[in-house]
Parts: structure tokens; C-alpha cells; sequence
């Protein structure tokens, strides 16, 4: 089997240092230098904290990537995904020579190409053409090779009438389209992609998201893809491969991946099971405290049944509530960020007026969504103020039950939705 | 269990002797496709353009003429002092050229290297080569300026030497990198020695012998009143010999020492390859220091 493996990381580590480099710079290398005569392990490598942003640490030193390992297939496209700061530029970084690891290594059966960035190198006073020579050549291709693809690069572009013209005076998205062409007519065994697909219009996301399937699917050959945008890599990759604070903290099927990344959320307070906001002020001075969700045939709180009763109550303050207008929604969305269903005032078109009470609340019969995992979205307006928007607010856990009292449950995998209990077969 | 096979392997140990010269050799295409670059986009939206290489060493030179020779009265024996100094210049300037433009390879392209991989020694490669070019415009208006002083009375003809002129420029160029590598690399974690390179250069001007001929600087370093003896400042200084050789050799005129040449033939190629080493060391995880 191991011969299908291109791509195999073992315990891989980096280690970073924080803070300035400065004075205190010299003494660390000297230690490690007298570490080094005597024959001794580097002293600061046994240090080192794990690289959790948030939270303050002792150490100097923090491990950006801690024992990283997985292997990747020929043909296979991974995805890579995590929070800021989970180490995923850093994998990234490694994978393409940029940096070298602390310990631990990388194998490959493969030449790798990276695109950390697209038209790395680009001159801005040369012509389309010279660039395109210039940064195939910096990712690695020879002046053969570009030559001989040059028209295909052009065309894929779409910039034929500015290929002549100083890249200068090229729209930021006429750069990333030519820039994407370019890379996109390498040849590597492995291709390295980090988020650039986020510029560019939709029609070149299209082609762009379409060449990388190409790539892998015609091609054979390996990509792994690093981006947070679900969709794309729920497009693209297959399987997917979750960064937490430097650690490989899951890998499988794509959309598990992605639930599971979701999964790692806001504050809930224990007592009351409701989520917290924090800062999310109007202009008139409303704030949006927190957030309930409950079943109500279920004692925890942000899981639902399937086609069950509920409510969502959002807790808000303000010094005048008697003047208090309030238009809301509640929508939600799967985890590819589709939008499914919404509860909203302006259906018909009600405004609430609160009086004395600090809350709105929105009661549901028969939610139809089938179990699974999905996302919150809140929209909130008071008195025609500035909107407060909360995407992604919290993650809704929807558990199965019996809805036809059969005994067979509906499944994400082949139902869809369910509309109601009233539908007859004859 | 018999041992995988793998064609690529990155590993936080680099072999430092590992100077992966077929790598480079791969990407030689990319070498002339940043020469190219350095050359194209270069006089870009100036008005005078390759006129400003003309510019500086003539005027350079006059400036020199007046204070050294004319103010200073240093004889450079049967040599127009303009034309002297004008040989001087225009070898110094492309050792200069060279150190000051390698000496910040990692600081300046920063963020290419930290974008894309690619054999970071390309970079400064690149560099000297494009220099060639700028080295090849002042030469040629060392010609020009030979050839007037020949059409009015200055006789003297390049010697047989002259063959080796392009190996002096070759060591010049050789330095330069060695001495960019090193610096460049050192620079990544202490910004110090930019500090150090530019008024560094400046005063290493002065100490090689590039407005006064050598063995004249020689004298005068020793003095036999007081017993001391400075004259190792350049005997042991590469570059002067360098200068005073390539004088030699443009206008026949000046003395150069069999050991000169032999030191600064070892210097050279110590200088090159300890660059080289330790540039191959520091590319793996400069950017983390940077």
C-alpha cells in the first residue's frame, strides 16, 4: 500500500519564538551554540507551550506545529482547515520549503509545487508576457515549458489584450487571473494551494475550482487545499484534515471535518445554557446580551429533534425598552453555508414593541430539518437602525426521533427535508 | 520490513556541505529571466536612464582628480590622474555594486522567499550577473575616455595581460557574493551590520588603493621614523591588489606582487565558499527570523 502514499509527514514540529528578537537573541544562541559543542540537545526544544493565541503563556517559546503526521494518497485532494493560528500556513510553509521544520520530517514521492499566493514575484513595470515567464519560472517551470504553454495560459486567463500592457495597470482581479493561470499550467506531482481562490470574480472561482479538479481528478495528481471556505473545500476535497492549536486534531470525511471544526464555539453559560455575545452594541443603544435555544421536550439546550417544538429567545438590553421596535431572524444554514430556513418578522411584516419585557422569542412547531448539524444566523434591527448581523452565531444540533412513528429514522444522507407528517401515499 | 523509498525528504538537519548545485542548475533559466528583469524594469520612468551609469564615474573620477591629485598632489606617475582614477573607479564600483546589492538578499525579498521556494542563492546570482551589465557600460566609457587620451598623446597600450582581465572581474564578482552571502545571512537575525555595510564600504574605499597607486600607499604606511609599519593594511587587502592589478593591466602601469595574486586567488575562493555555506544554512529558516 505504502506505494500509493505520496506524501507522508512524520512528527513533524515548529517551534517558534515569541516576543522581539533583540539583545536577549545572542544569549539563547549562545546557549544552544555551547549546547551544540558539548554534544547536548538544543535547551530550548524540551521548552516550548502549545500555541493556544488566547491564552497567556510562560514560555518564550510556543509550538506552532506539534507532531504532526498523515500521509496523503497519489490523486488524492486533502483539505486543510482550522481557526487563525492553528498552524495551518505553517504546514503550509514547511510542505514548500519555505521554512524548515523543528523536528520530525517530510517524505514525498514527488516534486511539490506551493501556491501560498498567486503572482509571487510579479513586476509591476513588466508586460503580462515577461511576468508570466518570470513567475512560472520562480514556481519552478523552465522557460521550455512555458513557452511551449504560453497561448493555453493566455486563453485561460481571458487577458489577451493586456498582455502586452505593464501588469501595473491591470485590475487587482486581471493580476490574480493571470497570476492563477500561471500556476494552474504547472506540472507538480503535489500541488500546494492556500486560499487564493478568495479574489476573483465567481466565473473565475468556477473555472478556478474547475481546473483544480482537473488537476486532480484527469491529472492524477495530488493537491491539498487550504481554505475557509467550507464550500469550496467541500467541493473540492473529499477528505479534509482539522488543525487545532498545531495538532492534527481530526481527519476523515470532508463534511465530518467540517462539523467538527464548527463544533469548537462560543461561550455557553453552564447554568442557564445560553450563549453569550459579547460587544455587539446598536447605535441606539441596544445590546444584544444573549441566546437560548431549547426543545421543549429536550432539557439541553441548542439540540432540537427532528420535525420538534422549540424556541429561540435572544435577551437584549436598552435604557428605554417602551421605545424599543424590533424587527429580527433567526436563519438557519447547513454547515456549507446554504441557508435552509428562516423565521423572520418581515414575512409579516411585524414589528415588535417590548414594553418591559428584555426579550424576543421565536416558537417553532415541526422544524423541518433532519438530523445533522447546522449553522445560526441572527439579523436584528431596531427602530430602522443599523442591522446587527451575527453569522455563524452558534451551531444547532438537530437529533433524531421517530416523526412517522415507524421506527425508521430519517437520515441526513438520503431525506432531504421532511415537510410535515401529513403526507399521504395511495 | 524493507526500508520506503522516497525521491524528496525535508528534514529540519541540512547537510551543510549539502549545496544542492544541480538544483540550482535546474532553475538557470530563472537566473536570466531576474537578470532580465533587473535590466528591463531598471531605467523604467527615468529620463536620463543607463545615462546615470555614465554620470557617476566620470564624475566620480573628476572629483577625485581635483582633490587627490590636484589639492592632495598624489603623482600617479605617467598616467593622465583622470584616467587613473577613472580604472580605479570603475573596477571598485562593480566589487561595490555587488557587495551592497547582495548584502540584503533575504531582507529585500522577503516576501518572494516567503512565498515560493526556490534555490534562495539564485537571488544573489542574479544579481552580480545584472551587474556584469552595468560593469560592461562604465568599461566602456573607460574606452572611450582611452581612446582620447591616446588620439592626444597617452601611448600606452593594455598589455598582454590583459587576457586575465576577465578573471579579475570574476574574482571581483566572487567577493562581492562571498561577502553579500555572508553579510545577507548574518543581517536575517542582526540588523546591525546594514549599519556596517554602509559606511563599511565606504571606508574600505580608502584603504584599497583606489584613488592612489598601491606601492605609493605602501610607503607612506610605513614609517620609518616611528618604527611602525601599517603596510599589511594592504597586503593583506584583496581588493587592492585587485585594483592595482587591473590597473596594471589597463594601463600598464603599476606593479602587481606574485603574492598579491596568490593571496587573493585563496581569498577568493575561501571567501566564496564559506558564503555559499553558510547562505545555504541560514535560506532554510531565515524567514522565521526575519
Amino acid at each position: 500500500m505504502s506505494k500509493d502514499v505520496i506524501l507522508k509527514v512524520e512528527n513533524l514540529s515548529k517551534q517558534y519564538r515569541l516576543g522581539t528578537l533583540g539583545t536577549g537573541t545572542i544569549s539563547h544562541d549562545f546557549n544552544r551554540f555551547l549546547a551544540k559543542i558539548r554534544g547536548k540537545e538544543d535547551p530550548y526544544l524540551k521548552i516550548g507551550e502549545s500555541n493556544d493565541r488566547a491564552s497567556k503563556g510562560e514560555s518564550e517559546y510556543v509550538w506552532a506545529l506539534k507532531d504532526i503526521n498523515f500521509e496523503v494518497k497519489r490523486g488524492e485532494v486533502l483539505g486543510i482547515i482550522g481557526k487563525n493560528g492553528a498552524g495551518k500556513s505553517t504546514l503550509l510553509k514547511i510542505l514548500s520549503k519555505v521554512t524548515g521544520p523543528t523536528t520530525g520530517s517530510i517524505k514525498s514521492n514527488g516534486r511539490i509545487a506551493s501556491l501560498l499566493e498567486v503572482g509571487t514575484g510579479f513586476h509591476p513595470e513588466m508586460t503580462g508576457k515577461e511576468n508570466i515567464f518570470l513567475n512560472g519560472a520562480i514556481l519552478g517551470m523552465t522557460k521550455k515549458e512555458i513557452a511551449s504553454k504560453l497561448d493555453e495560459i493566455v486563453s485561460f486567463s481571458g487577458c489577451e489584450r493586456y498582455i502586452d500592457t505593464p501588469v501595473k495597470r491591470y485590475s487587482s482581479g486581471m493580476k490574480v487571473r493571470l497570476a492563477f493561470a500561471v500556476a494552474a499550467h504547472l506540472e507538480p506531482d503535489i500541488l500546494i494551494v492556500d486560499e487564493v481562490l478568495a479574489v476573483g470574480d465567481a466565473e473565475f472561482q468556477k473555472k478556478a475550482i474547475g481546473k483544480m479538479q482537473d488537476i486532480s481528478g484527469e491529472d492524477g495528481r495530488t493537491v491539498l487545499f487550504v481554505s475557509h471556505d467550507m464550500t469550496a473545500i467541500q467541493n473540492l476535497c473529499p477528505i479534509s484534515l482539522l488543525l487545532d492549536d498545531g495538532k492534527v486534531s481530526f481527519k476523515g470525511e470532508t463534511s465530518k471535518v467540517i462539523s467538527e471544526y464548527l463544533k469548537s464555539e462560543p461561550l455557553v453559560d453552564l447554568n442557564s445554557g445560553k450563549i453569550k455575545f459579547e460587544g455587539l452594541v446598536s447605535t441606539n443603544g441596544v445590546e444584544l446580551k444573549s441566546l437560548l435555544i431549547q426543545d421543549n421536550k429536550l432539557s439541553q439546550p441548542n439540540i432540537l429533534n427532528t420535525y420538534g417544538n422549540g424556541f429561540f429567545e435572544l435577551f437584549f438590553e436598552s435604557k428605554n425598552l417602551e421605545e424599543c421596535n424590533i424587527q429580527a431572524a433567526f436563519t438557519i444554514k447547513n454547515l456549507i453555508n446554504k441557508p435552509l430556513l428562516t423565521f423572520s418578522t418581515t414575512f409579516r411584516k411585524q414589528i415588535l414593541k417590548k414594553g418591559k419585557k428584555d426579550s424576543i422569542k421565536c416558537s417553532f412547531e415541526n422544524l423541518n430539518l433532519i438530523p445533522g448539524t447546522y449553522m445560526l444566523h441572527i439579523w436584528f434591527v431596531n427602530n430602522a437602525d443599523k442591522e446587527i448581523i451575527i453569522e455563524n452565531t452558534c451551531k444547532i444540533k438537530v437529533v433524531e426521533k421517530d416523526v412517522f412513528n415507524s421506527g425508521v429514522l430519517p437520515t441526513e444522507k438520503y431525506h432531504g427535508h421532511i415537510i410535515s407528517n401529513n403526507f399521504k401515499w395511495e | 520490513m524493507n526500508k520506503e523509498k522516497w525521491l524528496f525528504e525535508i528534514t529540519p538537519k541540512n547537510n551543510l556541505l549539502d549545496l544542492n548545485l544541480k538544483e540550482v542548475w535546474q532553475y538557470r533559466d530563472l537566473l536570466l529571466l531576474f537578470v532580465k528583469r533587473d535590466v528591463v524594469t531598471l531605467y523604467k520612468q527615468t529620463v536620463l536612464g543607463p545615462l546615470w551609469y555614465l554620470i557617476q564615474p566620470l564624475f566620480t573620477s573628476i572629483i577625485f582628480t581635483l582633490v587627490f591629485n590636484g589639492i592632495a598632489g598624489i603623482s600617479t606617475g605617467v598616467v593622465p590622474s583622470f584616467l587613473f582614477n577613472l580604472a580605479g573607479i570603475t573596477i571598485w564600483n562593480y566589487f561595490k555594486e555587488c557587495l551592497i546589492a547582495t548584502s540584503d538578499t533575504f531582507k529585500k525579498n522577503e516576501a518572494i522567499f516567503g512565498k515560493v521556494y526556490f534555490p534562495r542563492v539564485i537571488m544573489p546570482m542574479s544579481i552580480i550577473v545584472s551587474n556584469l551589465l552595468k560593469f560592461g557600460i562604465q568599461i566602456f566609457i573607460f574606452i572611450c575616455v582611452y581612446i582620447y587620451y591616446y588620439f592626444n598623446g597617452f601611448n600606452v597600450l593594455p598589455n598582454i595581460y590583459i587576457l586575465f582581465f576577465p578573471l579579475l572581474i570574476i574574482a571581483m564578482g566572487m567577493i562581492g557574493l562571498g561577502l553579500g552571502m555572508i553579510i545577507s545571512s548574518m543581517v536575517t537575525k542582526y540588523r546591525d551590520l546594514t549599519f556596517l555595510v554602509s559606511f563599511g564600504v565606504q571606508l574600505l574605499m580608502y584603504l584599497s588603493a583606489v584613488m592612489y597607486p598601491l606601492d605609493l600607499m605602501r610607503e607612506k604606511l610605513i614609517d620609518v621614523e616611528k618604527g611602525t609599519d601599517y603596510s599589511w593594511i594592504v597586503d593583506f587587502n584583496p581588493i587592492a591588489h585587485l585594483i592595482e592589478f587591473g590597473r596594471f593591466i589597463l594601463l600598464n602601469d603599476g606593479n602587481y606582487s606574485v603574492f598579491g595574486i596568490i593571496y587573493t586567488s585563496i581569498f577568493t575562493i575561501i571567501v566564496f565558499f564559506l558564503g555559499l555555506l553558510i547562505f545555504n544554512k541560514t535560506e532554510k529558516t531565515f524567514i522565521d527570523t526575519i
